[in-house]
């Protein structure tokens, strides 16, 4: 057992940091009117951020999960929608295309996105398939060369600030999830539209829409893997996704201790700092212990990840504690604030309503739940 | 054309800083090291002129006085994109030892341009550079707000009372700059930290040069007095504080 860094994660949970306290001079406005964070996104590229799990061959940075979770923490302390644009890009699009494309496609579309040239959204939901993925109902019917798209998805993450989108579409209806395929598309191909800009609860500043497709040409050379292949591509991505969302929502809860710490030794109430009120204190010592036991369990999805074990249980555990965690660490950071917890200048309520998603986004806590009872019930 | 920075390990600006129970050493357990932050704003400076230099600057090249725990400082300043870096592998006693040993590895090498941060954030010295430019036999400027590369010329902001003089110089030249160098440090990339360990990072043998002066005892500053709040429209009280309490009027 270690449970050292490395000089390169330290390194990189600096960096990451360092850059997060630029984000920190508009979160508060962005979130406000829900604007895209274009400028940071452009420097998140230029500092690797987005092509940092990729191999150094298609020009990534080559690194490991542990290092990954280590920035996305970093980076969800001050802003989540930030975390959740590099989070999409990274575990679920470009780890999708590295992970399960041919040589040709990973040659074509690896470099592009490791520069962060290209943004990826990954479009799985539909107005009637969330947890139920199966049922699909956007078609990609066969046309011989070429796939036609119709169909409606939603809830796209950085659906209008993107450039690749992975499709996942129903082929071989009669085959339920079998016939579901996996498409790489041009978001600019002609018969794309998108829904309006969702009004979101949290994470406002990363953009969110529905997305339709009508008659949209897609050359068969942009199927992932084998005919069939997209439903077990969706799960396998979503495995690889939680993990970074888990290192999201740890990184939410530690943001909001931190600014809950900080406040409660400069705050006095009957003549004393209330971090010296045992009512504060002991508050302080549970959301410590939650998020150093998130925390634990996102690094370990990630270290076996890294050491090509099975983590779809881990990284569900991981995701299904970090997310409840950062609800509960949040809520008592708004509490020990009392009423400048619920004004936005001290950031805590916009944490709190950023934590939310992550107990939905990416399989909610349920999907989790089932995902971690049917592991443990097929074990030996 | 080739640059030198030279580099201190000292520890973040935001490090609480505990004396040993005797008060003869500062106990550095569990501080957090860093690029001494004048230095690595003339590390940002040296990256961008040979960025911009179209080729003409062939290296950034580092060097530190200092024991094998410094490595991972020098480490991030190749991840920000220096070259190369030298360790003398001493520790820093005082400015003359260090300005010594580094003019002992940098003596036949040849750099054009040497830049030292203007003084370290732990000891605030300021006698490094000035010392440097003493052994090496090398003309200096101190004071460096902003240097350019025109052609041959060397053109440096030196500050003085009430504005600043502006300097041409040749090469070589050591230049000791402070704050407005560059504008903000660089975080480095994730590129260049996978980059870092495959970069020479030379470990050269001390000379043994000695310190001319030794630290004989620390005292901590006394802790700020609480601040006692007077309404602003009792102007005699305050009056009578100055003059009766703090006896100052």
């Amino acid at each position: 057992m270690n449970f050292d860094y490395t000089e390169e994660h330290l390194m990189i949970k600096q960096a990451a940091r360092d850059f997060a306290r630029k984000l920190e001079a508009d979160v508060i406005e962005r979130d406000r009117t829900a604007t895209y964070p274009t400028a940071h996104v452009k420097e998140m590229a230029e500092l690797g951020f987005l092509g940092m799990m990729i191999d150094p061959k298609y020009g990534g940075g080559g690194m490991d999960s542990l290092s990954y979770a280590i920035a996305i923490e970093e980076i969800s302390k001050i802003d989540s929608s930030v975390a959740v644009i590099m989070s999409v890009h990274n575990s679920l699009v470009s780890y999708g295309v590295e992970k399960y494309g041919s040589e040709e496609q990973k040659q074509k579309f690896l470099p592009r996105m490791a520069t962060g040239e290209h943004i990826g959204a990954f479009l799985l939901s539909e107005p009637e398939a969330g947890s139920d993925a199966t049922s699909q109902k956007t078609l990609a019917e066969d046309k011989g060369d070429h796939y036609l798209l119709n169909g409606t998805k939603n809830w796209i993450t950085s659906a209008d600030n993107s450039s690749i989108y992975l499709v996942i579409a129903q082929t071989h209806p009669d085959k339920k999830h079998h016939g579901i395929n996996v498409l790489i598309v041009d978001r600019h191909s002609p018969g794309i539209s998108l829904g309006a800009h969702e009004d979101k609860m949290g994470m406002r500043s990363s953009d969110t829409h529905s997305v339709m497709f009508t008659d949209v040409k897609v050359p068969k050379a942009n199927r992932l893997g084998e005919d069939g292949f997209g439903f077990t591509f969706a799960m396998k991505a979503l495995e690889a996704g939680r993990i970074g969302i888990a290192a999201q929502a740890t990184g939410i809860a530690a943001g909001a201790y931190e600014r809950a710490l900080h406040y409660s030794k400069e705050r006095k109430s009957f003549g004393r700092l209330i971090c010296e009120h045992q009512a504060i204190a002991f508050k302080l010592a549970e959301m410590y212990l939650k998020i150093e036991n998130a925390r634990n369990l996102v690094h370990k999805a990630a270290w076996l990840k890294d050491n090509n074990k099975p983590y779809s249980l881990a990284g569900s555990m991981a995701k299904l504690y970090a997310a409840d965690i950062a609800m509960e660490v949040t809520t008592e950071a708004v509490q020990i604030h009392g009423g400048y917890g619920y004004v936005k200048e001290y950031h805590v309520e916009r944490l709190m309503r950023e934590a939310k998603l992550t107990q939905i986004y990416e399989g909610t806590s349920e999907i989790q739940k089932i995902v971690i009872s049917r592991s443990l019930i097929k074990q030996k | 054309m080739k640059i030198l920075v030279c580099i201190s390990n000292v520890p973040d600006t935001t490090t609480r800083i505990k004396l040993s129970s005797d008060q003869n050493a500062i106990d550095l357990s569990n501080v957090q090291w860093i690029i001494n932050p004048w230095d690595e704003l003339a590390l940002t400076r040296a990256l961008e002129l040979k960025e911009s230099s179209g080729g003409s600057i062939e290296s950034v090249s580092i060097i530190h006085v200092g024991n094998a725990g410094s490595e991972a400082t020098l480490r991030k300043a190749l991840a920000i994109g220096a070259d190369d870096a030298m360790r003398v592998d001493a520790a820093p006693a005082d400015a003359y030892a260090v300005a010594h040993e580094i003019a002992e590895a940098v003596k036949d090498k040849n750099f054009d341009l040497i830049l030292c941060g203007i003084e370290s954030s732990d000891y605030n010295g300021s006698a490094m550079g000035g010392m440097l430019a003493e052994f090496l036999n090398m003309e200096s400027v101190s004071s460096v707000s902003k240097l350019e590369i025109e052609g041959a010329e060397i053109k440096l902001n030196r500050e003085i009372a009430g504005g600043y003089e502006v300097i041409a110089a040749q090469a070589p030249v050591i230049a000791i700059v402070q704050k407005g160098i560059a504008i903000e440090p660089r975080i480095p990339s994730m590129r260049g930290i996978m980059m870092a360990r495959k970069k020479p990072l030379v470990v050269v043998p001390a000379t043994g040069a000695k310190a001319l002066t030794e630290f004989v005892h620390y005292t901590p500053p006394q802790p700020k007095a609480a601040c006692k709040m007077i309404a602003a429209d009792n102007p005699a009280e305050l009056v009578n504080l100055l003059h009766n309490e703090a006896k100052i009027i």
